[in-house]
């Protein structure tokens, strides 16, 4: 445990960085790795671009592919945080950053944008979409954890069905707005299939004011959340005030994840594979394991994303491939964890 | 208010103590002063509020009304982290849904000791080798906590505990689960904690034979309210066990004049008696009796309680 967490980090930092570069290069126009380099190594010096470099390629790099190629990066590192966090918190490897019904409310709240503005009342749907989703999601926690925790206490089980039973009601909501959306309910649908088509630095520059500080927060209670993986009353007599780093943290990840979805929409799975995977090959120790998820949550999304703009002939929701490639591991740990008899 | 040098010789001073939960009164005037060093056993039947005791001595539960002091000050009053240096925990039952190693695990004891984003240091690591050598699980050490048995499982916890180095031990029935064999062992270590370090320890314990070998104070609990405490020898007694567990002992002559040694030599390899013990044995030279129930009950239960001809319980590990 000495030397190990350093080197692992520090090997994911290069990955990352490494992707995001071959990342850039990718698509319609292919620009070569050192082109790319050159490109982000210019605009860092705050130079000119010389005239021997392709004219579109500065536009192409910075202004139409690095704030896709960011934002997926930092929602998938966010929503593998916070599900990490959750799985810790909820002291159950099935939990996710949806387990609360933050997407649910998230959902109801873009879905309510939506057909505001197909029913004509103006409001810039640039604007209100992600406006009106981080409403819904923090309002949809906000009855969720007074429905769990009526006494201040929040268990696993009651933070769970309070947060299902929120869900299964947002639900029938989205369904009605769907139904009152009639013929234009493919805008609704496609936004809740999560997407990170056409984003600017403006999106970037959001997630990255919540999901830096809420990975220094995370990071900075790692170590009680080992501590809870006892129960809370042990906890308590460890020396951990388990019920204010339950509350902390339960809104600081339910923060980022409201952040993610009404950034790119409802990315299934990324938030329940990352940390499992991640889990199994590191251990439990969430002070080495929070920060590699954020790297291993960016690099999934990232490469996900790369091959839906880049590869696939038509581009699939993200959150399609996500849940086609999650499902069938989500099927594969219950399986495994029903078989361990636990 | 209580006299003031009382409270501060006292380690836990409870006065008119009430605790419910949800709506429901568990515990009422509760009235309890206990002294550092000492060994007390909580027993009490089923639902009589022993659990509920300890979640208010480790502040992990609060007071609904009453006073309850630690060294002189409220309870409340400690931080977090301060009482955790100063009470540690075994519970009861342990589940731990993430595959931290043995060492890990023991290691976390430190938690209070060691600052945030600090490593542990050479003493942490030397009070956790020490902890597990005394629950013999230096050979798990490698093994994952989710991977143990049941038994395996609690003699960490136990060494859990230990590493966190505390002036007082509180156990949750620590032994419910183990073996004769590691029952005993683990009573013996915490018997010396208390008796060469002056340690205390506050034990809930269902098995009567335990408390009777090992503590020196019981406190009996019987419907959310303090039956006795007293010294263990004044305290359990044949009438108490009829009064509070509803369950009429049947005194036996023993075969054996000394069966209590007999019994714990066959089934304990370490079998030395803690001294309080071997004082009341001496205190009463008559023939031991034993407390048997009917033999069909004797081989479904794997202890009863012994007495001795004056009807007290002496104490004594039977199969």
């Amino acid at each position: 445990m000495s030397a190990k967490p350093p080197f692992t980090l520090l090997s994911l930092a290069l990955i990352l960085t490494l992707a995001i570069i071959l990342a850039t290069g990718m698509g319609f126009i292919s620009i070569d790795p050192a082109e790319v380099i050159r490109v982000l190594w210019i605009k860092a010096c705050g130079g000119t671009f010389a005239g021997d470099m392709n004219p579109t390629f500065p536009f192409v790099i910075l202004e139409v592919r690095l704030p896709r190629i960011l934002t997926a990066a930092l929602v998938g590192g966010g929503l593998a945080m916070a599900g990490a966090v959750f799985q810790a918190i909820l002291l159950n490897p099935l939990a996710d950053p949806y387990t609360l019904g933050v997407s649910s409310g998230a959902a109801f709240g873009a879905s309510l944008a939506l057909v505001l503005g197909i029913l004509g009342v103006a409001l810039p749907v640039y604007f209100s979409v992600p406006f009106f989703a981080f409403l819904g999601a923090m309002a949809t926690l906000a009855v969720v954890f007074s429905l769990a925790a009526p006494d201040g206490r929040f268990s696993s089980n009651t933070l769970i069905l309070s947060g299902v039973i929120v869900a299964a009601i947002l639900s029938a909501g989205i369904g009605f707005i769907q139904y009152l959306a009639d013929e234009q309910v493919g805008v609704i649908i496609f936004w809740l299939m999560g997407s990170l088509v056409g984003k600017t630095w403006t999106d970037v520059a959001l997630t990255a004011f919540f999901a830096f500080p809420c990975l220094l927060v995370m990071l900075y209670f790692a170590r009680d959340l080992n501590i809870m993986a006892f129960g809370g009353r042990t906890a308590e007599t460890i020396g951990v005030d388990s019920r204010r780093v339950k509350k902390i943290l339960l809104v600081c990840a339910s923060l980022l994840t409201a952040i993610c979805v009404s950034v790119s929409g409802i990315i299934g799975f990324v938030g329940l594979i990352v940390p499992h995977l991640l889990r199994l090959v590191l251990g439990p120790d969430n002070r080495l394991l929070i920060p590699s998820c954020f790297f291993g949550g960016a690099i999934l999304l990232l490469t996900a994303d790369t091959i839906t703009r880049a590869w696939l002939p038509t581009e699939l929701p993200i959150g399609v491939l996500t849940s086609l490639i999650g499902g069938p591991f989500f099927c594969y740990i219950f399986r495994r964890k029903q078989l361990g008899g636990q | 208010m209580m006299k003031l040098d009382k409270d501060v010789a006292s380690l836990f001073v409870v006065n008119k103590g009430c605790f419910a939960y949800r709506a429901e009164n568990v515990l009422q005037d509760i009235d309890l002063n206990l002294a550092p060093g000492q060994f007390y056993g909580l027993i009490g039947p089923n639902g009589s509020g022993k659990s509920s005791l300890l979640d208010l001595l480790t502040a992990t539960r609060l007071l609904k009304s009453g006073q309850l002091l630690f060294q002189g000050k409220p309870l409340g009053g400690y931080a977090k982290k301060e009482l955790a240096r100063k009470i540690a925990l075994v519970p009861q039952q342990f589940a731990m849904g993430f595959d931290f190693t043995v060492a890990e695990v023991v290691l976390m004891g430190r938690y209070p000791h060691i600052p945030r984003f600090s490593n542990p240091t050479v003493r942490d690591l030397d009070l956790v080798e020490d902890a597990m050598v005394k629950m013999q699980i230096q050979s798990l050490r490698h093994r994952l906590i989710t991977d143990l048995s049941g038994g395996e499982k609690q003699r960490v916890v136990v060494a859990r505990a230990l590493a966190q180095d505390t002036e007082v031990l509180v156990l949750d029935e620590a032994t419910a689960n183990l073996d004769i064999h590691h029952t005993i062992e683990i009573m013996h270590v915490i018997r010396r904690l208390v008796h060469d370090q002056g340690r205390t320890v506050i034990a809930a314990i269902h098995d009567l034979n335990l408390a009777a070998a090992f503590c020196d104070q019981v406190i009996v609990l019987n419907e959310g309210r303090i039956f006795r405490t007293g010294a263990v020898t004044e305290v359990l007694t044949s009438r108490l066990i009829t009064d509070v567990f509803q369950v009429e002992p049947e005194v036996q002559r023993a075969l054996f004049p000394s069966l209590e040694r007999s019994v714990c030599g066959c089934s304990c390899p370490a079998p030395s008696f803690p001294p309080p013990l071997e004082e009341a044995l001496s205190d009463h030279p008559r023939p031991a009796r034993t407390l048997h129930s009917t033999p069909e009950r004797l081989s479904q239960d794997r202890s009863c309680p012994v007495l001795d001809s004056s009807g007290l319980l002496s104490g004594s590990i039977g199969h």
